[in-house]
């Protein structure tokens, strides 16, 4: 890609951020916070690159790191999330537990 | 047609990405948005393994990688399956941090390969050094607002002489290397001193920030590791990081602006203000302000909720904490029962995040309807019998109203000491999270039932059923 159209992908992925954010109700702002945790997790891609394309100990030792972190970082922050927002859909008539 | 296969999948991660953000525009929809999220992840995921280099060779390693999945995946899944609703903020402020740190560690590697070729890439090199310098005071600072939330620091502020002074030259020596690496010269070893530099800068940024603005400053680490992905997508030449991370980064900027609003205080008031230190205590006595406390029993208080017809619960920290919730929502339904008229007041920041304390609620079932915002509830404070104050402290304090020296002055409050009578259960009279006294316990129309609040909540249910 020319260095052009990478600035403007990322420039257009921030304004798409202020606008779409700026909408959700505060009650959901911690689900969102946790959900948009999750989402920068998506530096795990680039995690898997670098582990992949490692040919020394050293690379491949920060790359596993990485991509453990990642992983982690994805996994954690979307089953958080969905804890988070299950308890906002349950049905009251469920009952105690 | 390899490359144009996995831009396309890229293409429709950041278009699941983009749609998972709108659907958490709703309660109802907000879930489908985060599995859409979830599935627009795995896909990045998957087209990244069809990735050549440009010598045109496949990913190696995959037995690491699969070992890097498995091991990421268990822990992940176990810690977030296992956490307490009310550890959630130190929850998402450890996934952050490792996501920080992943983007540096990623950094650490591309930066050798950057001077493999005949020629420096100039704009790889400035952003790499950026991502690893944004990445890991992400990544240190998370970790110590993970620690001063789980308490295993102290939750005030920690400062020392010259902090200020010591952080900007801190700073200044960050920005130098970063300059000096950035004119091309190759040096490894300037670059991992660089990483020790931002590591410290993290620790020494977060360290004076009192335990009750945490929730701020995850927010905006967590934008910073946003940032920092997105300069990581420059690097690779990678669209699903530039998106992903550029629309993380300004999320995340709105929503700590956002907090510091429901606060009233500019985040740079928040970042340096080192809130909530030593000065404010004795702040009771100094206002001139003195009175009695009136502890009441648990039976008295019952009788005084017999014969009311209206009462707003306001939910606190403490109340999550000593897991009230559902012995606080029994409360509110045997009230509902003899007639009595049950709304909760939620404050901006009450919990430890914006919202979270609707989380917490809404884990015990209490139904949506009855939760109102601060804006919707203040006024009805004055014709309403009782407020019953349940392990609430800084959100409630008079003092933000008129009290300039208050740390807190200007925070909008929820007005409880408008209300007839104001119940307060509280483990002790201990200052709030923010550290800072609170003349509500003395006022002559304040009641203090003191004790664990899920078993005074239970006593008090019990109570009310004796009479």
């Amino acid at each position: 890609m020319t260095l052009i159209a990478v600035i403007t992908i990322f420039i257009l992925a921030v304004f798409v951020g202020l606008e779409v954010i700026a909408k959700v109700p505060q009650t959901l702002h911690t689900p969102l916070m946790s959900a948009t945790n999750a989402i920068h997790g998506v530096i795990l891609v680039g995690g898997v690159i670098v582990l992949g394309q490692a040919n020394d100990p050293l690379s491949l030792f920060l790359g596993f790191l990485a991509t453990v972190f990642g992983v982690i970082n994805v996994v954690g922050g979307f089953v958080v999330t969905d804890r988070m927002l299950e308890m906002f859909i349950r049905k009251p008539k469920k009952g105690a537990k | 047609m390899n490359g144009d296969f996995i831009n396309v999948c890229y293409l429709l991660t950041a278009v699941t990405f983009m749609l998972a953000l709108k659907l958490m525009n709703g309660p109802k929809t907000a879930r489908l948005g985060n599995l859409l999220a979830a599935c627009g992840m795995a896909l990045a995921i998957a087209a990244t393994f069809f990735i050549k280099d440009e010598n045109g060779e496949s990913l190696g390693n995959l037995p690491w990688i699969a070992l890097a999945f498995l091991l990421g995946s268990f822990l992940g899944a176990w810690s977030a399956r296992r956490v307490q609703m009310t550890a959630m903020p130190q929850m998402v402020a450890l996934f952050n941090g490792l996501g920080g740190g992943a983007v540096a560690l990623v950094a650490l590697v591309e930066y050798p390969h950057l001077f493999a070729g005949n020629f420096v890439k100039s704009v790889p090199l400035v952003t790499t050094v950026l991502s690893l310098v944004i990445g890991s005071v992400s990544f240190s600072g998370s970790m110590i607002a993970y620690g001063k939330l789980q308490e295993l620091l102290t939750g005030r502020p920690i400062t020392w002489p010259g902090q200020k002074f010591i952080n900007f030259a801190l700073f200044i020596a960050v920005v130098a290397v970063v300059a000096f690496l950035m004119n091309g010269v190759p040096s490894v070893s300037l670059l991992y001193g660089l990483l020790g530099m931002a590591l410290l800068l993290g620790v020494t940024l977060v360290l004076p920030i009192g335990g009750a603005d945490m929730p701020v400053v995850i927010s905006l680490l967590n934008s910073f590791t946003g940032c920092a992905a997105g300069l990581a997508g420059f690097v690779l030449d990678n669209t699903a990081l530039l998106i992903g991370g550029g629309l993380v980064g300004a999320s995340g900027l709105i929503l700590t602006l956002e907090m510091c609003k429901a606060m009233n205080r500019p985040l740079s008031n928040v970042i340096f203000g080192a809130f909530g230190g030593g000065n404010a205590a004795g702040a009771l006595e100094s206002s001139g302000k003195s009175g009695t406390v009136r502890s009441y029993s648990v039976e008295d208080a019952a009788i005084i909720f017999s014969s009311a017809n209206s009462v707003i619960i306001v939910p606190g920290y403490g109340m999550a904490v000593a897991q009230a919730q559902h012995v606080v929502k029994e409360l509110a339904e045997k009230l509902a029962a003899r007639d009595i008229d049950v709304k909760y007041a939620i404050h901006p920041v009450a919990g430890r995040m914006p919202g979270h304390m609707n989380v917490l609620l809404a884990e015990a079932d209490v139904p949506y309807e009855q939760l109102f915002d601060l804006d919707e509830i203040n006024s009805e404070f004055p014709q309403t019998d009782v407020a019953l104050v349940i392990g609430a402290n800084d959100v409630v304090n008079p003092a933000a109203r008129y009290d300039k020296a208050s740390p807190i002055y200007g925070m909008p409050i929820l007005d409880v000491d408008k209300a007839r009578t104001v119940i307060v259960s509280k483990r002790s009279m201990s200052p709030g999270f923010a550290g800072i006294d609170n003349e509500l316990f003395i006022n002559p129309n304040t009641i203090m039932v003191f004790g664990n609040a899920k078993i005074t909540i239970a006593k008090l249910s019990a109570a009310l059923d004796a009479l």
